[in-house]
């Protein structure tokens, strides 16, 4: 195990956790809204901190031009996930939001309207 | 090295059967959508590590490039969808 | 000019991704690459002047930078809950609702993105210059918009009208 081999294997490793953190998430959390939050984010850092570990792997063998190429696009597979991810996130949520699924809440108070409510803590 | 991707490939698998609970007990429509959604998002990490195995990464970042793109349209259209029939 | 921003843009990925630089496929690329900016180049870019845009995807990078940093943290925050043994009693959410400046596409877009990866954020709704936001716990939604909102819209050349 070179020193490349060991970095490659700790980001791999972290970046399954986080996956298996959104997934434990998605289970355990009571709507699907909160699920949202964990899928959310949890699979976005998942996937880029591992695919950036499978990206330094690659470079393991020598560093020619096909293989900074794959690296390259690996990370731009990582680039595109970064940004595509939250707004599939969005997007479910605004269908379920529009199709009338109220979310899950401990008091009964569904939605705050934060500029009415400075206004009032203003006077 | 290659017993630790062998590992971590078991691992994703067993994660993504974790996720696949939710897309068969979730309550409404949506949350299996959600779920199907982060089952994609294991399985673009799992094709890497495949293609770690085989030793043909080139050929399966295609793959998985594809995969990443189908998924997030997949996940827009069925957005898109629900939203203007409000059920499946 | 569009014409020309689009087909560089469609070409430089295009060699990343093809990886081979016979003039077979080079030529190959001209061709597709043309035909499809030549197409649909009025789809990628509204706007005709592109003398911002250097600056703006300048920005815009060392912006994601940034948002990779809120990420990790709002990781860290998720994890928190998740493996919280009174997960009920951490959580309490509600949706919040607030008015926005912005004004542009594109900002608008890179302001909803931020707050959803941000810690306990997920931007659920945007009608009428109004943010719909559902936050996982009491403090999370105080503390909304934050100082996001003035970067997004730095990002994109929007100023707050006052001040």
């Amino acid at each position: 195990m070179n020193p490349i081999e060991i970095i490659s294997a700790i980001l791999i490793s972290v970046g399954i956790f986080f996956l298996f953190a959104g997934t434990v998430g998605l289970i355990r959390l009571p709507d699907l809204y909160c699920r949202m939050h964990s899928t959310g984010k949890a699979d976005t850092l998942g996937i880029t901190i591992s695919l950036t570990g499978i990206a330094l792997y690659n470079l393991n063998d020598g560093v020619t031009l096909v293989s900074v190429l794959v690296s390259l696009k690996i990370m731009t597979i990582a680039v595109f996930w970064f940004i595509a991810n939250p707004t599939a996130t969005h997007a479910i949520a605004r269908s379920a939001y529009e199709s009338g699924i109220k979310p899950w809440t401990k008091e009964g108070t569904v939605e705050v309207d934060l500029d009415e409510q400075r206004a009032k803590e203003q006077k | 090295m290659d017993n630790f991707i062998l590992t971590a490939s078991i691992i994703v698998s067993l994660i993504c059967i974790l996720s696949l609970y939710r897309a068969v007990v979730g309550p409404t429509d949506v949350d299996r959508i959600i779920s199907v959604g982060a089952i994609g998002t294991k399985t673009v990490v799992l094709l890497l590590l495949i293609g770690l195995i085989y030793k043909r990464l080139d050929m399966f970042i295609d793959i998985a490039l594809c995969y990443a793109i189908i998924n997030f349209i997949g996940t827009l259209i069925f957005a898109k969808y629900f939203m203007r029939k409000g059920v499946l | 000019m569009r014409f020309l921003v689009v087909f560089i843009i469609l070409f430089i990925h295009w060699i990343i991704w093809s990886g081979q630089f016979d003039a077979f496929h080079l030529s190959l690329g001209v061709i597709s690459c043309g035909l499809v900016a030549f197409i649909s180049s009025n789809i990628m870019f509204q706007r005709s002047d592109f003398k911002e845009l250097p600056k703006e995807a300048l920005r815009f990078f060392t912006y994601l930078f940034w948002l990779y940093w809120q990420t990790i943290l709002s990781n860290i925050h998720i994890l928190k809950i998740v493996f919280s043994h009174d997960m009920y009693d951490r959580i309490n959410p509600k949706v919040v609702k607030f008015k926005t400046f912005l004004q542009k596409d594109s900002s608008l877009v890179t302001f909803a993105n931020s707050i959803t990866l941000t810690p306990g954020t997920v931007t659920i709704y945007i009608k009428d210059g109004r943010y719909y936001v559902h936050a996982i716990d009491e403090s999370v939604a105080q503390g909304l918009p934050g100082d996001m909102e003035k970067k997004s819209g730095f990002i994109f050349g929007e100023e707050h009208k006052n001040g």
